[in-house]
């Protein structure tokens, strides 16, 4: 699986530039923070790193070959649920590994109790909080071991005490061994999380670096402005 | 008509033998079609509606077109493939019951296919992403979207129950309407109506309704009961 390469992406869909030629090297230790503004391709990327979205131009190899046929899980900032219990919808993406019926349910289990949703197990999974469901999701996506895992926005509509437990849950699959990706336009979190940050802007990598020294001495005058909370991507309206 | 309808009621009261016959083999053949034409029609429509491949849009429109199937039509082609010179004669199923089965499931299975289909791609656009993100094959696709919409698809499998109850030209045709063999209600009443027995039509009628409005109001009930325990 490990190094992802992803060599001069493009992306642009309907003939807007999305992605404008992006480079990047993921290895297999960490967790990286994909950090930007709205739009800025932060979502576009992970697609393609979960193998749900082709460039336009350019290549992603994983380990030098086509997308694995396994070992890549990805959360959604809206994560569906499907109409069952909690327990269903935590086992769900083990269905395609071809495990026991017993080592499904072992498995589920162990990673509902390590989200804290064991007791949880046989409610229905739509009636869950938006902290839970989300909770709900890394399990499905953990109790599937996954190589690598891609979160998208995994916290943006969560309050402060569901988006401090999924960020404890994020730290322990990532001492699990698994390398993880996320999307965020939360700074707090940005700087709590992970070992380096990708700031991503107008398609473009502009800056990669350890998270601490990004927000110490950012290198660029974009990572800067947004470190700030300045707004030189500020929404145009039309009059 | 009043008194044709006490007729009716004493009918239904009594327990008539001839009455409670025509209604076993009515729902021995329905749930029967409705079984397999469930079996059938829930995968197919639903593989319709995940599966990318060449013809789709015009399998969706066929599949569509197949609702409004005539049931006589249906009667004639599967008498000619069990007459005695077709292909299936040597099996001597024509004025059975597994024949009106067979024409009858014929009917269902486009119907319930085409609900399903609609049903299915709906959410299938919902769930479809992280469907894939998790590798799901076509067929474990296929089966969580089926399992997901169960409740949705009782109104499916309900609207199969409804068209072959009341469906009386194919199971006419391929049934012959032989009293105590291949009798149901819908060619019952056909009949007895023609023969002016307007007492036992009216009753078979009554219970044609109220197994209609038993079977929606069970339904109505199930659905409200997932919605409150799934959300």
């Amino acid at each position: 699986m490990f190094p992802i390469r992803l060599a001069d992406i493009h992306f642009t869909p309907g003939g807007r530039s999305v992605l404008a030629g992006v480079d990047l090297d993921i290895d297999k230790d960490g967790i990286t923070v994909i950090l930007g503004p709205n739009g800025a391709g932060k979502t576009v990327l992970l697609r393609m790193l979960a193998g749900l979205q082709a460039p336009h131009r350019g290549e992603v190899l994983w380990n030098g070959n086509g997308l694995p046929a396994a070992g890549i899980a990805m959360v959604f900032q809206h994560p569906v649920l499907l109409r069952s219990s909690v327990f269903y919808n935590a086992g769900l993406g083990l269905k395609p590994l071809g495990l026991t019926r017993a080592e499904t349910a072992s498995r589920t289990m162990h990673t509902l109790e390590r989200v804290g949703l064991a007791h949880r197990a046989d409610d229905s999974a739509r009636l869950l909080s938006g902290g839970e469901r989300q909770r709900l999701a890394l399990a499905r996506a953990w109790a599937m071991r996954p190589q690598l895992l891609l979160l998208d926005e995994p916290t943006a509509a969560l309050d402060p005490s569901a988006t401090e437990a999924v960020e404890r849950i994020v730290r322990e699959i990532r001492s699990d061994g698994t390398r993880i990706l996320m999307t965020t336009h939360n700074l707090g979190q940005a700087m709590r999380i992970p070992d380096d940050i990708v700031f991503l802007s107008g398609g473009r990598i502009v800056e990669r670096a350890p998270a601490s020294r990004f927000f110490a001495r950012p290198q660029t005058a974009e990572a800067k402005l947004f470190i700030q909370g300045e707004l030189p991507w500020r929404i145009a309206f039309d009059d | 008509m009043f008194d044709t309808l006490l007729d009716a009621l004493a009918l239904l009261g009594h327990l008539d033998s001839q009455v409670i016959a025509i209604v076993w083999l009515s729902f021995k053949v329905g749930l029967s079609t409705v079984t397999l034409a469930t079996l059938i029609g829930l995968p197919l429509g639903a593989l319709v509606a995940v599966a990318s491949f060449p013809g789709r849009a015009a399998t969706t429109v066929f599949l569509n077109g197949m609702m409004g199937l005539p049931s006589v039509v249906v009667g004639v082609i599967v008498y000619l493939f069990l007459s005695r010179s077709g292909p299936f004669g040597s099996l001597g199923l024509l004025y059975s019951p597994p024949a009106m089965i067979m024409a009858q499931t014929v009917l269902v299975v486009p119907l319930m296919a085409a609900l399903t289909r609609q049903i299915i791609e709906d959410a299938w656009r919902e769930y479809g992403t992280e469907f894939r993100s998790m590798r799901f094959s076509l067929r474990h696709s296929v089966a969580a979207l089926l399992y997901d919409c169960r409740y949705s698809l009782v109104v499916t499998v309900l609207a199969g129950m409804g068209r072959s109850l009341s469906e009386v030209g194919a199971v006419m045709i391929v049934g012959g309407n032989i009293e105590g063999f291949t009798r149901v209600m819908t060619t019952a009443i056909a009949l007895e109506t023609a023969k002016g027995d307007l007492a036992l039509s009216l009753a078979l009628g009554l219970v044609l309704l109220t197994v209609v409005l038993l079977l929606n109001t069970g339904a109505y009930h199930l659905r409200q009961w997932a919605m409150r325990k799934y959300g």
